[in-house]
């Protein structure tokens, strides 16, 4: 998949600019970034919802916005939203949708991998949200897609829902399947991706493995504590035990409310995101750094 | 969920180029989805009872609220003419095609439309023609259900006597076809007006009593004042309430009909016309989603 300066225009809202990307066979690709930032675009022009603005984009070799019915029999989507009346039962839903596949996976084997094997019978308008959602993800899997988009697959998941989900993701990962993943849960996002990009304002603001993501300066440790005069202080260092000795020091005693924090992917993304609505690249700036 | 799917058993092997878009792969797809849809069709209450028995209870209806009248078209003795059921069983036979084809489809793939199935269809290697073939199919089956069924309550519970003569019976399926598809392509057409699935049958509601209201369902239509009989003969019910009663009212009533006649021709005339309405329409307004651009 290639996206290169892809552009969408709503009439003067730009709700994508000049995004470039590529994501390689195989590769499972995360796209975050907050409410509004323009990832539903993306994914719906790569699906081929969507017509765009400019640039161009080429998915499984082929121009979605001019693609057939062949591309669409490899490509599988979990849309964001479903609200289907939903008076087909799981079992009639899934087997109509794998007739419409020339080569799809066996019914049983999709439920019991979604883990709906005991609601085969029952009508989707009456499974709980987190079932229906279910539904949508063995739907998005029955073709046997050689390229899988994932719009926040697991809204609605309790826990243990969503790291079954996780497992099936990584079996199809094993089976070579290309996925496209966006999400609003950080933890899901490393666990899964390969690689992602951060979408703010319509704009890639980074791409890169999930280690590389921020740069090495937003994974700097940070050392917290609240100072003699009760204001409380921050500082990114390195060498944190170093600092934290040294406050010790010169405090004479332990620092209070004292933390040594060393960044999640959630807390590199929250940096990046208020980073760029400062107008800054990184959240660096409104941190003292110690020499 | 667990992670038991089996992998690819062999190495995927290259698709066959137009797999699916062969008229074969079209039309059996169109075939399957016949099925799907007649039994969401039942499943779904709303239809059930404002579609397929709306005609039904109409006909239930007018026998008991005007059978104390007598007979209507009686001699002047106050002998002959036929009964009140009669009289109204072809007006509820061309509603129940209007509302098997065009409320029906209208309100149901507007529904689609707003709660995203037909998004999901959208994004599988579905063609829209076999969609509509599955549609269209849906219509036929209940449509051809709902008319005999009709037919048969009719006789044996109203006891209204059929016509006998094969050519009326040729005529009855020539309309009766004609009607119901015309009527089940204007409905994908009008689908494209509402602007919500929740707004549709709003929307699609009153067209059709208004509709069932000027073009002799409900009221004779030989009792209406001319200038609505008029408006009536722009739109393809009054033709399919006309083809009917000349199927299953005596002749002596081709009497009554604007010019004195059942003038079949013209019922064909206007729904063939129709016919290319409600496709061009279909054609030119349906879409999987509403693209912004």
């Amino acid at each position: 998949m290639r996206v290169s300066r892809l552009s969408k225009s709503y009439g003067a809202f730009d709700a994508v600019n000049d995004i470039s990307f590529d994501i390689r066979p195989g590769e499972t690709f995360a796209l975050l970034g907050p409410n509004g930032a323009g990832k539903s675009s993306t994914i719906e022009i790569l699906e081929g919802y969507r017509d765009r603005s400019e640039g161009d984009v080429t998915v499984l070799g082929v121009d979605p916005q001019h693609a057939g019915l062949d591309w669409k029999a490899r490509i599988g989507i979990v849309l964001q939203s479903s609200g289907e009346s939903g008076n087909a039962t799981v079992l009639e839903q899934l087997r109509h949708f794998a007739s419409l596949y020339p080569n799809p996976r066996p019914v049983e084997e999709v439920l019991a991998a979604v883990g709906l094997e005991e609601k085969a019978k029952t009508r989707i308008h009456r499974l709980s949200g987190g079932q229906q959602r279910r539904v949508d993800v063995a739907l998005g899997i029955i073709g046997r897609p050689e390229l899988l988009f994932l719009d926040e697959p697991t809204t609605g998941f309790d826990p243990e829902a969503r790291h079954q989900f996780w497992d099936l993701i990584r079996t199809l990962k094993g089976e070579g399947t290309t996925i496209l993943l966006t999400t609003h849960n950080l933890d899901e996002a490393a666990e899964l991706s390969d690689r992602a990009g951060i979408i703010v304002g319509g704009r890639l603001i980074d791409i890169g493995t999930i280690g590389e993501l921020g740069g090495p300066a937003a994974r700097i440790p940070m050392v917290r504590w609240r100072d003699a005069d009760g204001v409380q202080r921050e500082a990114r260092t390195e060498t944190p035990a170093g600092l934290v000795a040294q406050l010790a020091r010169d405090l004479g005693g332990e620092p209070a409310e004292l933390q040594v924090i060393r960044p999640s992917l959630e807390d590199i993304y929250l940096g990046l995101v208020r980073g760029h609505a400062a107008g800054s690249t990184s959240d660096t700036a409104s941190t003292e750094v110690l020499a | 969920m667990s992670a038991t799917l089996t992998p690819q058993p062999t190495p995927q092997l290259p698709q066959p180029v137009g797999h699916r878009t062969t008229r074969h792969g079209l039309f059996s797809l169109g075939l399957a989805r016949i099925g799907f849809e007649i039994k969401l069709y039942f499943r779904s209450t709303d239809t059930v009872f404002f579609t397929f028995l709306f005609p039904f209870i109409m006909l239930g209806i007018f026998t008991a609220a005007f059978s104390a009248q007598g007979n209507i078209g009686t001699n002047p003795d106050g002998s002959g003419g036929i009964s009140v059921g009669a009289y109204y069983l072809p007006g509820m036979l061309a509603a129940g095609m209007l509302l098997s084809g065009l409320q029906n489809l209208a309100i149901d793939i507007a529904g689609e439309k707003g709660d995203g199935t037909l998004k999901r269809l959208g994004g599988t290697p579905l063609s829209p023609l076999s969609y509509f073939i599955g549609k269209i199919g849906q219509v036929l089956v209940t449509g051809i259900l709902q008319a005999v069924l009709l037919l048969i309550v009719a006789r044996f519970a109203f006891d209204i006597a059929l016509p006998t003569e094969p050519e009326k019976w040729l005529t009855f399926i020539w309309v009766f076809l004609l009607g119901v598809i015309t009527c089940a392509f204007l409905g994908i057409a009008l689908s494209a007006l509402p602007r919500s699935g929740r707004s549709a049958s709003a929307v699609v509601i009153p067209i059709v009593l208004v509709l069932q209201f000027i073009s002799g369902v409900y009221l004779q239509f030989n009792a209406l004042p001319e200038w609505m009989q008029n408006v009536a003969s722009l739109f393809p019910l009054k033709w399919m309430a006309q083809g009917m009663r000349a199927v299953f009212l005596p002749d002596s009533f081709a009497a009554q009909e604007q010019n004195g006649a059942w003038e079949l021709g013209l019922v064909a005339i206007a729904l063939l016309i129709w016919l290319v309405v409600g496709l061009v329409g279909s054609r030119l307004t349906f879409r999987w989603i509403r693209k912004d651009s």
